[in-house]
């Protein structure tokens, strides 16, 4: 490693995360990362992108560091900016930066919210150059052997400006997730939050009905992220019913004829 | 107050009212029951037989004789809608029938407590389909009928259920009956029924109640496993109503269709296994009936419909497809198919579609296809994934069934420039296509110093518009002097070279950052010009548009403005007052002082029309606002829940398009829809006319910071 460059050293994942593999996505992740390519995580919000992450940058053992795209993300708060202290300027390196300068696997969540200019840096970090111009600086940095990169993106959007553009996609090997198995879905579950296992079967039930519902009133169906924070709150001793209207059915939509019938179908399993 | 009128004073007044003198009707028994009653009530009745008789003079002497009773029956405004829909009916259909209502008190007694104990479809219509887009399967429509059964595609269901005691436990008796259907077309009553060939048999309707009783267990049963919360619902309600307990035969049939696997072609082996003088169960409240002719007309009209579906949609993908890998062109790639297993699945395996070995991903439509298939006919059959030829493209089969799109367009309006918009018909749940002919025309611009008196109007306010929004645009600027940034600051920079050098401490405020709030917005200004605009609600809206366009010209957003009215779906015309890209120029302003009031308040061809070209433009932030008087409705069918629920439809695609609607009206009943349309934060009701020009910058002001 780099002798001037900050330690990376706190961004290791230290212990094993629980991480349920659903195809061959693993294997694919781990080819891909040691021949520097790219890789783009596609799938709805909470499916399992960044748990996944998780658990490959602990598998690899490599410091994971993520960024959440926002629309004011710029090109700086990537890269790196000077600052000013008592008289001298530094330069500070951005969450890429460092990551490139480490070796650190970089993950750019959810990066369609990124101001378009943004993606720009990354794409001669994601092609066969692996290399981030830094144009302050008036540098280009060769990526260290071991950073790796990574974007995840939900192609449910249907908004056009949330689209991600052919010459970014193109340079990445895409990854699909979706919503697991029921059978893998309720061991999640239970793994995750210790609910017994009779009723998160009807959770995972529960959850397929309201991706039914999806394009007729909800945008999206419930996630596995949701069914787990329903899960945890029937474990401490809220009514199945009650848990499904908080943490599923109000997180889906506003729309009171929608949430009376989510609440039905919830207590018609409950 | 008054006090009572005695018995003889009743009948005078009653025979002036009734006019007694030229029709011999006798009052005296009327008058008798009246004067018992206290001064205020005599007053109230009194009142009121005065107000039938302006209607019909027969009619208030028969609510006479019989209001004592009607007010020992019901509360005082049952009573009194009695009386209004008997005279509703005179109104409707003359005498006989009005007079009707009011001697068949007992009756519309009846009608009132059910309706108030029980549960209108019309009512609960949008939740129970919801509730029935949930279960798995097929999608199903609802309709309302006089009986409750499927055709496969279309649970009908009755307008009012009333056999419980409560709103609340009748609403459950329709939940109960949707599972039932759509159990039925779930797990295979339907397709088994059409393959057993119960209606060639001799005693084909005992055969077919005798399976409809043993079925409806079975399927009972895989409700208790598949929606248990519901099943305790169902065994509630079949207490209460005394269904729960079977005759001797049937307890012990009941177990034999009740373990997990049993099918319904195990329910047709017992019923041919039964005795002669075995008895059908007598019908369950949430059983329904069997309609099997039109069940067997409706799958046969789809298994054909998505045959060629089907293939054609193959055809699509194998050419995406090929297009993607390069194909040669000669080479036709081979579909197969492989069963794979899905316990989720009531068949428990599912299919998946090979392309030369390798599994095909199918969007959601053809996934959705193929469950359809899987449950008409239980596999893909192989002749569906032949290559598709000529003969398999049968148009009709892609456009909207309903004859009544041909007659229409016999007309010369759709010819030319056109364009054509679907439209939700909430009845059918279904989107009639091509159902709206739209077109674009510009305002005639008129010079007659409208927009000069405006700002001359509204000066003061003017002033502090153009204050407001520069303030506002100010914010997008440049921050300098940062501590930390994307750029140097120069200025600051020099300074504080200088600092240094006089030996002074430098600044490390040295760069410029652009201030997060950058906008980069688009609003489109869709403004209602019906007729019911005439007056001074078209002038409060051209007002309001030349204050906003002063205020948007200051703030720099990127805005357009267009005019919608209508007269029937053929005729839907959109007013070009301003485009995007168009500057405020004088034009525009001759466009904003000629707008007219038109016709009619089509709206969900204009919010579709509108969030197209809102949808086109590349900005952060979209929104729709509507300037509007009143509620959606036009001369034709467009009025009511059609226009409401079309509205929500159109507001909900644009929603989906990422454009954010929002709705300024003057209708002070729009409390009662908007809510349901733009949902609870997106709307303002403005209680005055006048107040319109000095709110709607405000709102638009709130609405974007
Ligand atoms: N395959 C999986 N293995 C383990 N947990 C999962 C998996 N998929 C989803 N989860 C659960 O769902 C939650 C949300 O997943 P997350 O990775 O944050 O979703 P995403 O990043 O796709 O939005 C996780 O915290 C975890 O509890
Ligand atoms: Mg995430």
């Amino acid at each position: 490693m780099h002798p001037d460059i900050p330690q990376l050293d706190n961004y290791l994942v230290k212990a094993e995360p629980f991480y349920q593999a659903i195809g061959d996505e693993i294997t694919i992740f781990e080819a891909s990362y040691q021949k520097g390519l790219p890789v783009l995580l596609k799938g709805p919000t909470g499916c399992g992108k960044t748990r996944f992450m998780e658990y490959m940058a602990w598998r690899l053992r490599r410091p994971l560091i993520t960024v959440s795209c926002h629309d004011d993300l710029t090109a700086s708060d990537l890269v790196g900016r000077y600052l000013v202290k008592g008289g001298e300027t530094t330069w500070i390196d951005g969450p890429l930066a460092q990551a490139v300068r480490g070796g650190g696997i970089c993950y750019l969540d959810e990066v369609v919210e990124a101001r378009k200019d943004t993606m720009v840096v990354i794409h001669p970090l994601a092609d066969d150059r692996r290399v981030l111009p830094i144009e302050k600086l008036g540098t280009l940095i060769q990526a260290d052997e071991g950073f790796g990169l990574a974007v995840s993106y939900n192609p449910g959007y249907q908004s056009v400006l949330k689209d991600l553009k052919q010459s970014t996609r193109q340079r990445f090997v895409a990854l699909e997730f979706g919503y697991p198995s029921p059978e893998l879905e309720t061991a999640i579950v239970i793994k995750e939050s210790g609910l017994e296992p009779a009723i998160a079967e009807l959770l995972v039930r529960f959850a397929g009905m309201t991706r039914n519902l999806k394009g007729s009133g909800l945008e999206e169906g419930a996630s596995t992220r949701l069914l787990v924070h329903a899960a945890k709150l029937i474990v401490s001793g809220v009514a199945p019913v009650s848990a499904c209207r908080s943490a599923i059915a109000q997180a889906l939509t506003d729309d009171a004829e929608m949430l009376a019938s989510i609440n039905e179908l919830s207590s018609s399993l409950f | 107050m008054q006090a009572a009128r005695d018995a003889g004073q009743l009948v005078i007044l009653l025979d002036e009212i009734l006019e007694v003198e030229f029709s011999f009707r006798d009052t005296t028994v009327p008058a008798a029951a009246i004067a018992a009653m206290e001064p205020r009530l005599q007053d109230y009745v009194i009142t009121w037989i005065k107000r039938v008789a302006s209607t019909n003079i027969e009619l208030a002497y028969q609510y006479a004789c019989h209001v004592e009773r009607a007010l020992g029956l019901m509360d005082v405004e049952t009573v009194e809608s009695w009386a209004l829909s008997a005279m509703d009916a005179y109104d409707r259909e003359g005498l006989r029938p009005a007079r009707q209502i009011i001697l068949g008190l007992d009756e519309f007694v009846r009608l009132t407590r059910e309706q108030a104990d029980g549960c209108l479809l019309s009512n609960q219509q949008g939740i129970l389909l919801g509730f029935l887009n949930g279960l798995a399967g097929r999608r199903l429509r609802i309709q309302e009928s006089t009986q409750a059964y499927t055709d496969s595609e279309t649970l009908f269901l009755p307008s009012l259920l009333a056999r419980l005691a409560t709103p609340e436990r009748n609403f459950q008796l329709y939940k109960v009956t949707i599972a039932m259907l759509w159990a039925q077309t779930r797990f295979g009553t339907l397709r088994t029924l059409l393959e057993a060939g119960f209606l060639d048999a001799e005693d084909s309707g005992r055969r077919l109640a005798l399976f409809h009783s043993l079925d409806t267990l079975r399927l009972e049963a895989i409700i208790a496993r598949e929606l248990p919360g519901l099943h305790r619902e169902l065994v509630t309600i079949k207490q209460d109503l005394g269904e729960d307990r079977l005759p001797a035969p049937w307890d012990a049939l009941r177990w034999s269709v009740s373990a997990e696997g049993c099918t319904a072609w195990d329910v047709v082996e017992r019923v041919r296994s039964l005795s002669n003088d075995t008895e059908p169960l007598p019908v369950f409240a949430h059983q329904g009936i069997l309609d099997l002719p039109a069940v067997a007309a409706c799958v046969a009209a789809r298994v054909s419909r998505e045959k060629t579906l089907f293939k054609v949609r193959m055809e699509q993908l194998k050419d995406e497809l090929g297009v993607q890998e390069h194909w040669s062109r000669d080479r036709e790639p081979r579909l197969t198919k492989r069963l794979h297993e899905a316990s989720e699945l009531p068949e428990g395996a599912g299919v998946d579609i090979l392309i030369d070995g390798k599994p095909l991903p199918l969007p959601d439509d053809m996934q959705d296809l193929v469950s359809s298939i899987l449950m008409d006919l239980g596999d893909i059959p192989d002749e569906y994934l032949e290559p598709a030829g000529p003969g398999d493209y049968d148009p009709k089969f892609f456009q909207d069934s309903s004859s009544e799109t041909e007659d229409v367009w016999s007309g010369v309006y759709h010819e030319k420039g056109a364009l054509l918009y679907q439209e939700w018909d909430f009845r059918r749940q279904h989107y009639r296509k091509n159902w709206c002919a739209a077109r674009e025309q510009s305002v005639e611009p008129v010079d007659n110093g409208f927009v000069v008196r405006t700002l001359e109007k509204y000066q003061g306010l003017v002033k502090q518009l153009r204050k407001t929004f520069e303030a506002l645009r100010d914010e997008n600027r440049r921050l300098k002097r940062q501590p930390q940034g994307d750029d140097v600051d120069l200025d600051a920079l020099v300074e504080a070279l200088a600092d240094t050098r006089d030996g002074r401490e430098m600044s490390e405020r040295l760069f410029t950052r652009q201030h997060r709030t950058e906008r980069n917005i688009a609003v489109m200004f869709m403004v209602d010009m019906s007729g019911s605009t005439k007056g001074w609600i078209n002038d409060a809206e051209r007002e309001s548009l030349v204050l906003l366009c002063e205020a948007l010209e200051t703030l720099g957003d990127r805005y357009a403005i267009f005019g919608f009215s209508s007269i029937t779906r053929k005729r839907c015309e959109i007013y070009h007052i301003k485009r995007f890209e168009e500057a405020y120029t004088d034009d525009v302003k001759g466009r904003i002082s000629g707008i007219q009031p038109k016709d009619y308040t089509r709206m969900g061809f204009a919010i579709r029309h509108l969030s197209r070209m809102l949808s086109e433009l590349d900005a952060r932030t979209r929104i729709l606002i509507t300037l509007s008087d009143g509620k959606p409705d036009d001369y034709d069918e467009y009025r009511g829940s059609y226009g409401i629920e079309d509205t929500r439809r159109a507001l909900i695609e644009a929603r989906r398009e990422g454009i954010h609607p929002y709705c300024i009206t003057i209708d002070q009943q729009a409390r009662d829809y908007l809510p349901h349309l733009y949902g609870p934060a997106a709307y303002t009701v403005i209680d005055e006319v006048r107040l319109l020009p000095l709110k709607v910058s405000d709102i638009y002001r709130r609405l974007t910071t």
